[in-house]
């Protein structure tokens, strides 16, 4: 009943273009002169950032705590991570109410994947799935920036990076959402170790990755305004799922 | 007497006041491998007597899993009992989907009553060919619930169907007081008892025994072989010491 959504938002998505252009004389324009249409918007961000990193037999998955609009905050404490199967999870950031709407039916469609095949999901079918789900909605869509994290069927860490219409990558370190800008290049220095000669010999454990993400939350934090609060850090292994909260700055 | 005449269509009365092919669809649950459903005060048990087509073949799964909290065992046409296992399902899913709470069992019984009974009231469908025993624990408790292909359910505390389910049914009826105090263990035992004797040309044993659980603090379980095998264990043990049932 929900593959295929009715697009009868498709004739509001046609633009109304606001007519007349800046007077010749340069002079500032008026309302009156230029009229613009007040419409509906469906969509609005409720900030929040997000960060996966994947290693040997691990994946920690974590995002913030904070839900935003505008300047206001809504809640320092809400959950942005889902936990899908005992080896994977989604952490969505962007606008919330979409990000609930998604996880829900996700995990409506993974009971019925174990009713039907007598097994969980695995992580890859899981990820490939998100990329449909969101595709489905080409024409109207999740407002939704996504990670999958989760151990792979062959015991191995992974993580996929989504935007919002289901482009999907799978990446050995990502980060999406309000903060994004800012922890990328740090993951990109410090996890891929790009354009550097010295790199270490060995891999970081699970327990120096979770610190390097903790790391990361409290850089965005002290400037990005939507980011912050707390952490829910997930950590995935072939045993099972660990859960930790991390507090940030309120400010 | 002329039943042949008012026999054809599902749409037809006889002049008896009967739908005679309501009744035959109910033949069909006759036909199907038995399976029993009890309760107690805070469980409910699903035993079914897998039946297989032939040495080679696999066995029949016979209680299937709804949701976590519901179970379902059926006799009959198999391949519409998969079918409504679909729809039972999803119809739990959604109920979660929506209300964010498990379906009740006995909202799901009527739900899928009202799904039997719309099939004898079309001319371009048949009946659904099998009987179905929801086992089920929600906020009132466990229940048994058994949805006949003609639209009708009851609750029970225990019930039997299929083949050569008489004899279960005797023990049933002759043991009913015990059940609400029963442990889990001790209710798994009874269902096995019951349903000893239904089997066909064999033993009960964990190859052919499918057993499903459900209660307070259990979320609906079917057995696996190895988990299955204490309680046969237990069965052919007592047996032998000749206890009276």
């Amino acid at each position: 009943f929900f593959l295929l959504n009715i697009n009868c938002f498709t004739g509001m998505m046609m633009a109304a273009h606001a007519p007349g252009a800046a007077s010749a004389s340069g002079k500032f324009t008026s309302v009156v002169e230029n009229p613009k249409e007040a419409r509906f918007s469906p969509y609005v961000s409720n900030g929040g950032t997000v960060v996966g990193v994947a290693g040997q037999d691990y994946c920690v998955l974590a995002s913030d705590t904070r839900l935003s609009l505008g300047f206001s905050i809504l809640s320092r404490d809400c959950p942005r991570v889902t936990k899908l199967t005992s080896k994977c999870c989604i952490a969505t950031a962007g606008m919330q109410a979409d990000t609930l709407a998604l996880h829900k039916m996700l995990q409506y469609r993974l009971k019925m994947y174990k009713h039907q095949n007598g097994k969980e999901m695995s992580t890859d079918a899981i990820a490939q799935m998100l990329s449909i789900t969101l595709y489905n909605k080409r024409f109207f869509p999740y407002y939704t920036f996504n990670i999958v994290g989760g151990i792979d069927p062959n015991g191995e860490g992974a993580v996929y990076s989504y935007d919002a219409i289901g482009t999907m990558e799978k990446m050995k370190y990502t980060a999406t959402g309000s903060g994004a800008p800012l922890i990328e290049p740090f993951l990109d220095s410090q996890v891929g170790y790009k354009n550097q000669l010295i790199k270490p010999d060995r891999e970081r454990t699970k327990d120096e990755a979770v610190e390097l993400v903790k790391d990361t939350f409290a850089t965005a934090g002290e400037r990005d305004i939507y980011t912050g609060d707390a952490v829910d850090i997930m950590v995935m292994t072939a045993d099972g799922l660990s859960v930790e909260k991390f507090p940030l700055k309120q400010d | 007497m002329f039943k042949n005449q008012y026999d054809t269509d599902v749409t037809v009365w006889s002049p008896q006041g009967r739908l005679h092919q309501v009744e035959y669809a109910m033949e069909a649950v006759k036909q199907g491998s038995a399976c029993v459903a009890l309760r107690s005060k805070n469980h409910a048990v699903l035993v079914g007597y897998m039946r297989s087509s032939s040495e080679l073949s696999s066995f029949q799964q016979k209680v299937f899993e709804v949701d976590e909290h519901i179970g379902v065992t059926m006799a009959g046409l198999a391949a519409d009992g998969r079918v409504l296992s679909r729809f039972l399902r999803s119809e739990c899913l959604q109920h979660k989907y929506v209300y964010d709470s498990p379906l009740p069992t006995g909202r799901l019984a009527t739900t899928v009553a009202d799904k039997c009974q719309n099939c004898t009231q079309r001319s371009w469908l048949r009946p659904y060919g099998v009987g179905i025993l929801l086992a089920g624990y929600d906020a009132t408790g466990p229940h048994v619930y058994y949805n006949c292909p003609s639209g009708n359910y009851f609750e029970y505390h225990a019930f039997t169907m299929g083949a050569r389910s008489q004899s279960a049914k005797t023990y049933l009826e002759r043991h009913a007081d015990v059940f609400d105090d029963c442990s889990l263990d001790d209710l798994v035992l009874h269902g096995l008892k019951a349903i000893k004797d239904s089997v066909q040309g064999g033993e009960l044993d964990a190859d052919n025994c499918n057993i499903g659980i459900v209660g307070e603090g259990q979320p609906f379980k079917v057995l696996t072989k190895d988990e299955v095998q204490p309680h046969v264990d237990r069965l052919d043990t007592e047996e032998m010491e000749g206890e009276d049932d």
